[in-house]
């Protein structure tokens, strides 16, 4: 441990002297660090005069965590570059080959490597809030408490993890700094949303909701880490294989785990769609334990907390199950409201959108988005049992019919999307990202085509012409 | 010790950048890995030192498995790899200081290792002047100097004395030289024949990633381009008509003033043509084997491969 640690600092500490040393990354970075609360806190004298003529108490409360936010984000776009180029940039300095010949190990070279980029910038972006808050102490607007300073600090830190780990991921995987600066906005972009997002919550007020985006982003960030080490290889940094882009080839994986060597649609049912969906056991019972928790935690949650708000009278609830029973025949028009072909384009589109989601966070926006569809069903559950249905044949003629076939295309889109998250931050040593995730979409599509496709096509069909007709049958037993 | 059975490595699906190579250096021992540029000799070095796994085959160096046990192979080898791969902005002293660290060389190793190294080298007076300012055989040799800072059993050198002047490059055989004696395992890419004619005990010609030939220099020279040849050299123009000459001898060429004879056993018969010769009343000034450059054999060797005709 004590050597493994040695060995990480010992990769840090020549990294760091060598960026200390190069003035074309000191001069901005003094710059940066020293110029910009100047303007950061002009800016608030500005705004403060402005919000106290006009009006904008809210903006005003919040106004220097806001700022502070930013202030932090700037060094850490910045000095992005250098961690964008850890790798790659010896690569092309022909440095990393002495380095890759030693006996440091792959998890040394890494994580020196990644402290070095995580600490340099947020030394430069604590040192400018630093700087900001002196300055900003003498003006006449509330100070944040504590409480919530610290919980900037963390985001910050969050963040510099976050676009390191990602940016050192990439310079891992570019074959040249060129390239590795080009995909720069692939960390900065989604970073700058983030902290727009971030940015809302501060002004909404909350602070404790910040904890969320602080987890979040870590979480995000030690998934990064995870890939980066998985995929972290000495020949691919040496190697010629990662010095083009080949679409056939790409297109030749893809194939061959598509059709995996079946010559009818019945062979390639059982060798190549159920030998996938056999692979991802796994993450389809982790799938359904975590769909049925949020259904009973959504249903158990709407029954103990809306009541309050529901005002349940026997008499307002007799006037819901009114209401319900008069717009019963607005179920009929249902299918020319909503046609078969347009539900299932829906649900369609909305695995897809799992699987993007799932995609840019190794699984968790996508598992995400599946637990509040689920959690969805759980709450309208609970407000059937609220207003005096029973929620089992509320589900058993609602949910259920096409339910079995909806809810399992979801379960199967949602399970291979964990599946490529979990197989992209999984060592292997055999195989390089790419071809980690062109096998892992090949299964996915092979399930989403082979199963999914053809079971939301049957669920929108049950949707639109039984599921109606089953409600209007059982609503006078609910 | 270095052994490797059938080592190749294929690149991009169908690609064999090295096929089937087969190597045993033993300790003391100094091999030359001569070729053309991308002949595969980089990335074999690169297999023999744990950085890129083999598609087939197996290697063991300084007794480890390249395969098995990578990071054994590296704490035992010394490279000295193609690009010299210096941090510009450190010194001299800090980068071999680095590396010794990296080497986990406790402080007072470090501290003689490099004040040896930098001293050998001729860099004692540069140790503090980072490297970004040395000329190219200064960064040569401080490359050189990382790949021995812990002193390691086997040492994988691609152009070692690539850009040094001829002074430094002689320095660098010495050290070369004296490495081996010290029982070390050697193997030095090269193009500079010369050099590895001065240096190895064994050659190893490789091309499109296959070993062509591989022996001792004397060994490469008689399978390709045959027995030894001596030359008798004459003070004045001499007809020698039919010469009576022993069993296994016969002339290659001849001229007015010299006679070049292929000879299977020298020794047993150099004696026997002097005699006939003298006996002759020939002229003679000199007899003496005829130098046969590796350059020849190189050549000669590439010239086959590609399938045209060597000029000597």
């Amino acid at each position: 441990m004590r050597r493994s640690w040695d060995a990480i600092w010992l990769v840090a500490q020549r990294e760091f002297k060598d960026q200390i040393r190069d003035w074309r990354i000191v001069v901005p970075m003094a710059f940066l660090v020293l110029v910009f609360p100047f303007i950061a806190d002009d800016t608030t004298r500005q705004a403060i005069g402005f919000m106290n003529r006009y009006g904008g108490g809210l903006i005003l409360d919040n106004l220097i965590p806001f700022v502070i936010l930013v202030i932090g984000f700037f060094p850490l776009s910045f000095t992005l570059v250098v961690a964008l180029e850890a790798f790659v940039g010896e690569k092309e300095r022909g440095t990393i080959e002495p380095l890759l010949s030693s006996p440091l190990e792959d998890v040394h070279l890494y994580l020196g490597k990644l402290l070095v980029g995580v600490t340099t910038p947020l030394l430069f972006s604590y040192l400018s809030i630093g700087i900001y808050l002196i300055l900003v102490s003498r003006r006449d607007v509330e100070f944040p408490s504590a409480y919530m300073l610290a919980l900037i600090l963390l985001l910050t830190f969050a963040h510099a993890v976050l676009m390191v780990s990602a940016a050192i991921v990439i310079s891992v995987q570019a074959t040249t700094i060129r390239a590795a600066n080009l995909m720069a906005s692939f960390v900065v972009v989604p970073v700058a949303f983030l902290l727009q997002g971030e940015t809302m919550l501060i002004f909404w007020g909350n602070e404790d909701v910040l904890w969320f985006a602080i987890l979040a982003v870590v979480l995000l960030a030690g998934l990064l880490v995870r890939l980066g080490l998985a995929h972290f290889k000495r020949e691919y940094l040496l190697g010629r294989e990662i010095d083009t882009l080949d679409f056939k080839g790409m297109y030749r994986v893809f194939r061959a785990q598509f059709v995996g060597g079946a010559k009818s649609i019945l062979e390639w049912y059982r060798v190549a769609v159920f030998d996938a969906v056999g692979r991802m056991k796994q993450p389809i019972f982790i799938v359904i334990a975590l769909g049925v928790v949020a259904v009973l935690a959504a249903y158990f949650w709407v029954v103990a907390e809306l009541p309050p708000y529901l005002s349940n009278s026997p008499e307002r609830m007799e006037s819901f199950q009114q209401m319900v029973g008069d717009n019963l025949t607005l179920l009929e028009q249902f299918q020319e409201h909503v046609p078969a072909p347009l539900l299932f384009l829906y649900n369609t589109r909305t695995t897809i959108v799992f699987l993007l989601m799932g995609l840019v966070s190794f699984g968790t926006l996508g598992l995400t988005l599946f637990l509040m569809n689920f959690a969805l069903i759980g709450g309208v559950l609970g407000v059937a049992n609220l207003i005096g249905f029973s929620p089992l044949l509320a589900f058993a003629a609602g949910v259920l019919p096409h339910g079995v076939f909806e809810l399992t295309a979801v379960i199967l889109a949602t399970a291979g999307m964990l599946k490529v998250g979990a197989l992209l931050v999984s060592p292997n040593t055999e195989r390089s990202i790419g071809e980690t995730l062109l096998l892992a979409l090949a299964d996915w599509f092979k399930v989403f085509i082979g199963l999914v496709v053809p079971l939301l096509a049957i669920a929108a069909v049950i949707e639109v012409y039984l599921t109606p007709v089953l409600i209007k049958l059982a609503f006078p037993f609910l | 010790m270095i052994e490797c059975e059938d080592l190749s490595k294929k690149y991009n699906g169908d690609f064999w950048a090295v096929d089937g190579v087969s190597l045993h250096v033993q300790p003391g021992q100094i091999l030359a890995l001569l070729g053309q540029n991308g002949a595969g000799k980089t990335t074999t070095v690169r297999m023999l030192t744990a950085l890129i796994s083999p598609t087939r085959g197996w290697a063991r160096v300084a007794g480890y498995d390249v395969v098995k046990q990578p990071q054994e192979v590296r704490a035992n080898v010394g490279v000295l790899t193609e690009q010299h791969g210096l941090y510009m902005r450190m010194t001299g002293e800090e980068y071999l200081e680095f590396f010794g660290k990296v080497y986990g060389l406790d402080a007072e190793t470090r501290r003689r290792r490099t004040e040896y190294l930098l001293e050998y080298f001729g860099l004692a007076e540069a140790a503090q002047k980072r490297s970004g300012e040395y000329s190219k055989g200064m960064k040569q040799k401080l490359a050189l100097a990382r790949a021995l800072i812990h002193d390691p059993s086997v040492l994988l050198l691609d152009e070692p004395t690539s850009a040094m002047d001829p002074e430094s490059a002689q320095l660098v055989r010495n050290e070369i030289a004296r490495l081996r004696s010290s029982k070390r395992t050697i193997i030095i890419c090269t193009h500079n024949l010369a050099e590895a004619e001065a240096l190895a005990d064994q050659i190893a010609i490789i091309y499109r990633g296959r070993i062509l030939l591989n022996g001792s220099l004397e060994e490469l020279k008689r399978r390709v381009l045959g027995p030894v040849e001596y030359e008798a050299r004459f003070a004045e123009p001499f007809e020698a008509g039919e010469l009576n000459l022993p069993e296994g001898v016969e002339v290659a060429s001849r001229s007015a003033t010299s006679l070049r004879f292929r000879v299977d056993a020298p020794l047993a018969v150099n004696p026997q043509i002097v005699q006939e010769l003298t006996s002759r009343r020939a002229p003679l000034v000199s007899f003496q084997e005829v130098s046969r450059k590796l350059e020849q054999v190189y050549l000669k060797t590439m010239a086959e491969a590609q399938g045209v005709t060597y000029a000597a």
